[in-house]
């Protein structure tokens, strides 16, 4: 059984009034600002289930712009996110999907462009108590939580993109605690997500870049 | 040093002559991902959190999002002030900061989820109502988390604090056993009587559902987290004078989870029965939601 921290008993520290509902909220969104490492320029949330039913009433809204900020569960700031995010000139919108059902009740997807014009579509759920996953990357299914030091690596599929990825990674002494590929479809766009207890550093991503058939990549420090 | 049920954390008091609060630091600054000083610091920070929640609207005026509630804290607190109250201190102050947690919850003010952000007063209002009638120091309150969080482990390991999937008695009725424990070790209480609190609280609180009006955070939330807060100190007198719980905490914590599984949708955070569906809940929902006709 998974270790539960004392923390997450007595915690988290949070704005109110929902840890699925406005903390979880807000570290979706942080978590996909995470990925981007640049300020962004417009956000489009569509929310689905309980998240489109409630969200007026939880300040969902509020905290997933916030989380958009960097803004973490307990920063005071969420409430204002709104006069924030007008302040600093970003563009959002919210879309209330109720027809759609078949998705898990707190479900948002996020559609981001960042102030250096890179694009990302993503899907977080809150799945109770604060936690969180992200299950979609740019349309491909993804399992993903942010919890580790992580590094998303975007390439074509292709045979000995993996060995070289993980050869990088064991050079530069980094301990991959989980590692889990996601393709589209066969020979097409592949997401490799590599999650450590280590922090990896740039360097190490440079050296990964070097293999032509990655495209992208993510770091996602912890 | 880890546990996964209530008879092995007894054990490992008993064989480490320690109480359930130095068992479940020293097990977080083992298996979690802080040192000894990041363990302590954190958990201050808890408390300061509550501390503030606890308090602040007594001093000014905090706006629910719905609007539902605010004000009661202020209300229970003049009368306490006025010497009218009939609960007597203890149980008056805890009634008095449980409601004002959730009223800084529900004004999207920062508190600390105590296991569930609905159930965020409970813990607060034991702690700091025993502070200040018992002169308990900061160290004892610190100890009284970490005990609360170890019933609370317990509970999400083998049962559920969840309201969607086990009702309220799985959100307050959790925080509230977590209290009440919490209430025995910081009042000299044994391991023993920490579980017998926790589960004569579980037994008290059996069945509770989960029903909040408009699906918002606010009634019948609110009094429910001074309701937990009550059973917290009615089971924690009871423990310490010796009173044994009638089911043991593992066979209680079991129990809570089946009948909270066996309550039907509508009375699992859904919004549709309980309170949320009387006529008054429905106009209130209506009144904030619009959309009605």
């Amino acid at each position: 059984m998974a270790f539960i921290s004392v923390f997450e008993v007595i915690g988290p520290n949070m704005v109110g009034p929902s840890s699925s509902h406005t903390a979880g909220a807000a570290s979706i969104a942080r978590l996909a600002w995470r990925m981007l490492h640049n300020p962004i320029k417009s956000v489009h949330f569509t929310l689905y289930g309980s998240f489109a039913r409630t969200y007026q009433g939880h300040g969902t809204d509020r905290a997933l712009l916030g989380g958009m900020m960097g803004f973490k569960t307990d920063d005071i700031r969420i409430r204002d996110s709104f006069e924030i995010a007008k302040k600093e000139g970003i563009e959002f919108s919210f879309t209330a999907n109720t027809v759609e059902t078949d998705v898990h009740p707190n479900t948002v997807d996020m559609e981001i462009e960042d102030v250096t014009g890179r694009k990302l579509n993503v899907r977080g759920e809150s799945i109770g108590g604060g936690k969180v996953r992200l299950t979609r990357i740019d349309g491909v299914k993804v399992l993903f939580t942010g919890e580790y030091h992580s590094l998303i690596v975007v390439h074509k599929d292709h045979p000995g993109v993996i060995a070289n990825v993980t050869t990088v990674l064991s050079k530069c002494k980094v301990n991959i605690a989980y590692l889990r590929v996601y393709r589209e479809n066969k020979g097409g766009i592949a997401y490799m997500i590599i999650e450590s207890d280590e922090e990896i550093t740039a360097k190490t991503v440079e050296e990964i870049e070097k293999n032509p058939f990655v495209k992208d990549t993510m770091l996602i420090r912890r | 040093m880890d546990f996964n049920t209530a008879e092995e954390l007894l054990e490992i008091c008993k064989k480490e002559n320690k109480p359930i609060s130095e068992i479940m630091r020293l097990r977080e600054i083992i298996y979690g991902e802080s040192n000894a000083d990041e363990v302590d610091a954190k958990m201050k920070k808890s408390l300061e959190i509550m501390r503030a929640s606890a308090h602040k609207p007594l001093t000014e005026v905090v706006k629910s999002i719905g609007g539902m509630i605010g004000g009661e804290a202020s209300k229970l607190e003049k009368r306490r002030a006025e010497g009218l109250s009939i609960c007597g201190n203890v149980l008056t102050k805890a009634l008095i900061y449980s409601q004002a947690v959730l009223e800084v919850n529900a004004s999207m003010g920062v508190i600390v989820a105590a296991p569930t952000a609905g159930s965020a007063g409970v813990l607060p209002a034991v702690l700091f109502s025993l502070e200040e009638e018992f002169a308990l120091s900061e160290e004892t309150l610190l100890k009284g988390l970490f005990t609360a969080g170890a019933i609370g482990c317990l509970l999400m390991k083998n049962a559920s604090v969840s309201g969607a999937e086990a009702g309220c008695q799985a959100e307050i009725g959790s925080a509230a056993a977590m209290a009440s424990a919490a209430a025995v070790e910081m009042m000299g209480g044994t391991p023993e009587q920490c579980f017998d609190a926790a589960s004569i609280t579980l037994s008290n609180m059996l069945g509770l559902v989960c029903d909040p009006i408009a699906g918002l955070v606010e009634m019948p939330c609110q009094s429910r987290n001074a309701a937990g807060a009550s059973n917290a100190l009615t089971s924690a007198e009871m423990a310490l004078a010796g009173v044994k719980a009638a089911v043991p905490f593992t066979e209680m914590s079991d129990v809570m989870y089946r009948v909270g599984k066996g309550l039907p949708a509508e009375l699992r955070e859904t919004a549709l029965g309980g309170c949320a569906a009387t006529p008054t809940g429905c106009a209130l929902k209506c009144k904030i939601f619009g959309g009605c006709s």
